[in-house]
């Protein structure tokens, strides 16, 4: 019952978002701040996860298909369908519901603790569309965070695939180049849209609506973090059996 | 002036506002006492819109808030300052921005011209030169001063404040009271203080208005305090010994 409630609450806050619009002079400062926030600041965590898990992949799947069996360029091949397809739309989007999606529910909350919301709607300020929207349009550029992830994913593994002397250079350009299909990228940067829809709009809604004090607002940024990372792997689960099933 | 009649709210079927009717004056700085869990809060946020009441009437100079469409409670919002208990200023902000964020949402003026603005109202809170402190840079009294500011900025014609002195000492606490009462005057606003703080009910009291679970037990001015006989009012504004020894003089006089 409660689940229930909470998704109609979701919802109503979803169009609350789109009345009562903020100035656009504030609302162009608000964006850029939340893209910093949100984008630009999330750069050193998403290059570094990317490279050192892409290398990791490709090292698994080497010791995981030698012999004379496989041809060389598999390990290429095979690290370029897991970052593209796996890896950086969906597990970097997790990543990034324990360091986005926290840091929104907790700044959304703190604001709630403090007043600083009833002092927004007391203006007559629309403190959803306020709070809200400008971090959606924020994370618009996320799917250019993605392709960040995915190219330093497979640079890592070629980097560790070839210095670990599993494989040759030109047989894991081979195998990034064999069999590619377009739209796989496609797939990948739709997921990324609708999760990046998920990362503003989940835990805002989780900072937005906590009650209590400093206590709850940890407690909002846990279950906002499971919220999430829920929503993305149902998503995701989704999204890949209407695209690619 | 505010007009209030018969007005309602339950929380869970639990009454917490029982039928309050009552007028705040312009010009006038009114009062709302009353013990924890009275409904004084609930009272101020009905006012101010923040809840939604079930019953009765809240009208604004001749204008019910009920019957006004979303443009027209926009527009009253607009003429509402508020200074919240915890001054509720923007941490993301310095204080000259959080003063001038009233000013950036609701008008289309010059940079410069905000910025005088936002000047003189800080000046006129004797907080010049700190316009580029951050409210956590700030002491106690500096926030309430700074939330003072950010409330008439605009011009308003309303001025809500919930327990603007809690937190403070005593000393810092009569300049907020006396603050407040000073705006109030000089710009003819209708001004609404909930407080707990018998010193601020001695101090501006012009109008006093006593809550008691939900109802208005009794309203007058300091002066009539002291005389009254209404007992919740006497147990609860002469609760410390200070204030007994306090009427009695009064009453020798």
């Amino acid at each position: 019952m409660n689940f229930l409630h909470n998704i109609g609450l979701y919802i109503i806050m979803l169009q609350k978002m789109l009345h009562k619009p903020t100035k656009w002079k504030v609302m162009k400062e608000l964006i850029l701040k939340d893209t910093e926030d949100t984008v630009v600041n999330s750069l050193g965590i998403i290059s570094f996860v990317s490279f050192f898990i892409g290398g990791v992949i490709t090292i698994q799947l080497a010791l995981s298909t030698t012999g004379s069996f496989y041809p060389d360029y598999l390990v290429g091949y095979a690290t370029r369908e897991t970052i593209i397809l796996e890896f950086a739309p969906t597990i970097i989007s997790i990543i990034m519901a324990g360091k986005v999606g926290s840091f929104i529910t907790s700044s959304i909350g703190s604001m709630r603790v403090t007043e600083q919301i009833d002092a927004l709607e007391v203006m007559g300020i629309n403190s959803i569309n306020y709070l809200v929207f400008p971090k959606v349009i924020a994370l618009l550029l996320y799917p250019f965070l993605i392709s960040i992830a995915m190219f330093l994913g497979i640079l890592g593994g070629m980097i560790a695939c070839v210095y670990g002397g599993y494989s040759t250079m030109s047989a894991f350009i081979e195998g990034i180049q064999t069999d590619f299909i377009p739209f796989h990228m496609t797939y990948a940067f739709i997921k990324s849209f609708v999760f990046a829809f998920i990362l503003a709009t989940v835990p805002s809604f989780h900072g937005y609506y906590m009650k209590g004090g400093a206590l709850e607002v940890g407690k909002a940024s846990t279950k906002s973090f499971i919220w999430t990372s829920v929503s993305i792997v149902v998503f995701n689960f989704l999204i890949t059996q209407m695209l690619l099933g | 002036m505010i007009s209030i009649k018969n007005l309602k709210k339950s929380f869970n079927n639990k009454p917490v506002l029982k039928g309050i009717s009552c007028e705040f004056e312009k010009g006038k700085t009114s009062l709302i006492i009353g013990q924890t869990g009275s409904g004084k809060t609930v009272f101020l946020k009905c006012l101010l819109g923040l809840h939604k009441h079930d019953e009765g009437k809240i009208i604004f100079d001749d204008k019910d808030v009920q019957s006004m469409n979303e443009n027209q409670k926009m527009e009253l919002k607009s003429s509402i300052g508020t200074v919240f208990q915890g001054s509720a200023l923007f941490d993301s902000m310095n204080i000259e921005e959080n003063v001038m964020f009233p000013l950036k949402m609701f008008n289309d003026l010059p940079f410069d011209e905000m910025l005088d603005r936002v000047n003189l109202v800080l000046k006129r809170v004797e907080l010049e030169n700190s316009n580029k402190k951050m409210p956590s840079e700030a002491s106690g009294g500096m926030q309430k001063r700074v939330a003072i500011a950010r409330a008439i900025v605009n011009n308003p014609n309303y001025l809500f404040c919930d327990e603007p002195n809690s937190g403070l000492d005593p000393k810092t606490a009569i300049v907020i009271d006396n603050l407040i009462k000073e705006i109030t005057e000089e710009r003819n606003i209708t001004t609404i203080i909930n407080s707990h703080d018998m010193n601020s009910v001695m101090e501006i009291g012009e109008k006093i208005i006593f809550l008691k679970n939900g109802v208005l037990e009794w309203e007058g001015s300091k002066k009539n305090i002291f005389k009254t006989e209404n007992q919740a009012v006497t147990d609860f504004v002469y609760s410390s010994n200070l204030y007994k020894k306090v009427k009695q003089m009064y009453l020798k006089k």
